[in-house]
Formats: structure tokens, sequence, C-alpha cells
């Protein structure tokens, strides 16, 4: 196999894991408050924190509006998340690098 | 450790947009420098990866959660320069469409979580990749380490902005004490992961792995042309 064919399969295998993470695995997170949170209720300021602008979108925390099922709703938002952050990140990255050849490695 | 709106100040939120602006303008110009057709479908799915660990909240002492940052295991595969822009990416998708961590924090959240996070693990990695022998499991293990370093770092970069802007008359000493020692814990998960991603792409594909080429002689060509 050539090395671009076998950098395709590891794009293609890394963005499987990715749905697999983002789509699956997610529903089984700890939603136990994270490290600052905890910081926040433990100290008493968890009181300031305000509602994001966008909390009321369709997709706000890691949720689809109007699906009940909760393993689907997370796992439906963690796909579309998945498929926006490549879009902008495989955007972005191919700007910066385009028309550069890699240098050739031994691997 | 995404910093909703409300916990900072405005002054202080918006010094760090400006500071969050600047930084990604330095990584725009050391990416454009480094990247190549190689390394940059390898950036676009280090930030995929990220995105999607980063919903994967993991238990760490009763009560508590967290989850990957992702900067130092992408400072360790794509090089700091797209790791910053990886890991802002990630933000500003979960900023925008998500409504994790506040709009007006988002200045905040990129300054601890992508530049500060980070800087502190490419430090981490290249002085233990030059203490260590040049073999696979350095680059492992100063993976892990710079993982492990770059959370509590950056919760201490929080603690200095709630210091500085913190909108609750909270003793300051207390929120050092407490962001400092949960997020050794969840910086743990974070180097133990960081370390197991860098392991398992090492094992198959070790010329994707950026970091590499500071530790084996056989990926060291990479740094005549790619020199930062």
């Amino acid at each position: 196999m050539t090395t671009k064919a076998r950098n395709m399969w590891f794009l293609v295998v890394g963005l499987i894991v990715c749905f697999g993470v983002a789509g699956f695995v997610s529903f089984y997170a700890s939603s136990d408050p994270d490290g600052l949170e905890f910081v926040a209720e433990q100290e008493g300021f968890i009181e300031t924190a305000q509602d994001s602008a966008v909390a009321g979108s369709a997709l706000a925390d890691y949720a689809v509006v109007g699906v009940a099922d909760e393993r689907l709703s997370v796992g439906i938002a963690g796909i579309i998340g998945v498929i926006i952050t490549a879009v902008v990140a495989f955007g972005l990255f191919w700007w910066l690098g385009k028309r550069k050849a890699s240098t050739t490695t031994s691997a | 450790m995404h910093i909703p709106d409300g916990f900072i100040d405005a002054p202080v939120s918006i010094a760090a947009g400006v500071i969050a602006v600047g930084g990604v303008a330095i990584a725009l110009r050391g990416a454009k420098r480094q990247l190549d057709d190689r390394l940059a479908p390898m950036a676009g799915l280090t930030a995929v990866f990220v995105f999607a660990m980063q919903m994967v909240n993991f238990p760490v002492a009763a009560g508590t959660s967290g989850h990957l940052i992702g900067a130092a295991l992408a400072a360790v595969l794509v090089g700091p320069w797209a790791a910053v822009l990886a890991i802002s990416i990630v933000l500003v998708v979960q900023a925008l469409v998500f409504a994790d961590g506040g709009l007006s924090a988002l200045g905040l959240n990129i300054v601890n979580l992508a530049l500060v996070a980070t800087l502190a693990a490419w430090i981490v990695f290249r002085v233990m990749v030059k203490l260590l022998p040049k073999k696979e499991f350095s680059i492992v293990l100063a993976a892990g380490l710079a993982g492990l370093v770059s959370v509590p770092v950056s919760a201490l970069a929080f603690a200095t902005e709630f210091w500085l802007g913190g909108t609750a008359p909270i003793s300051v000493g207390a929120v050092f004490a407490a962001m400092g020692g949960v997020h050794v814990l969840i910086g743990i998960g974070e180097g133990l992961i960081t370390a197991l991603v860098v392991a398992a792409v090492l094992a198959v594909r070790p010329d994707l792995v950026y970091g590499a080429r500071y530790s084996l002689a056989r990926f060291a060509n990479l740094l005549v042309s790619n020199r930062s």
C-alpha cells in the first residue's frame, strides 16, 4: 500500500472511532459535576453562572430538542458535533497546509 | 473545565478575548509554516477526536468528573501550533452549538484550555523527551506527563482569572487550592488517556506522531525542514 493510501486508511478508521466515541460511548459519560463546577459548588460561586445565550438552541447541552430517548439524543448530538468539527477543522487545516508536499520519512 | 458566562467579570473576559485572538493568530502563522499535506489531515482528525473525547466525562473522586482537554495529546500528535488551533476549534463549536462554555467566556476558555494547556504540555514534553532515552516508550511517558501537568496548570490559570475578575466574593486562596487539587486528579486521567492514544498511534503509524521527531533518530530529518 502506498503511504497515501495508508494515510487515508488511518483517517477513515480514526473518524469511525470518533463517531463511535461521540455517538455511542458518550451516553456512558459520568454526569457528575466537572472539576470546575465541583469547586464552584464547594466554594459557593456556582450561582454566579449564567445561561449561555445559546442555551435554548436545538443542540444545547448535547441533547437534541424533541428527542426523548436519552441515548439517541446525546448520540445524535455527538454525531452532529463530530461532523461540524470535522468540516471546520479539516477545512482550516487543509487551507493552512495546501500546496506543500510532506517530507519523506523512513516509516 | 469550560467556564460558563458570569463567573468572571467583563474586563477580565475581554482581556482574555484579546489574548486568545493574539494567541490563535500566532498559532495560525506557526501552523501555516509547519502543516503539509500529511500533517494537515492528521490535525483535522485530532480536532475531531478531541471533540468526541470531551463528551466522555470520567469519574475522578466522589461526586466529581473530568474529561480530556486534549492539548497535550494534540501537541504531541500534530505539533503545538496545530494543537492550539484544534482545541480552539473544538471550544468554538462547543460554545456556539452546544452551549458548553459561555460565549463571553470563550476567550477565557481558549486561553486556559488551548493556549496555557498546550504551552504547559509542550514544555513538559520537550524537557522529558530530552531527558529520557531516545525510545518509543519515552515519547509515551513524556506525552502522559505532559497531559498530567497540563490540567492543573490550566486550572490555576482559571484561579488566576478568578482572582483578577471573579464576580463572587470568595477567598481566592481556597479557589486556588480546590482547583489545583481536583485537577491533579483529573490530570491523572488526562495523562493516562494521552499516553494510551499516543502509544496506539506510535504502534501503527509512528511517522504520524509529530513529537517523535524530537526523540527518534529516524524521524530527525523532519526537524530540518520544519524547524519552528
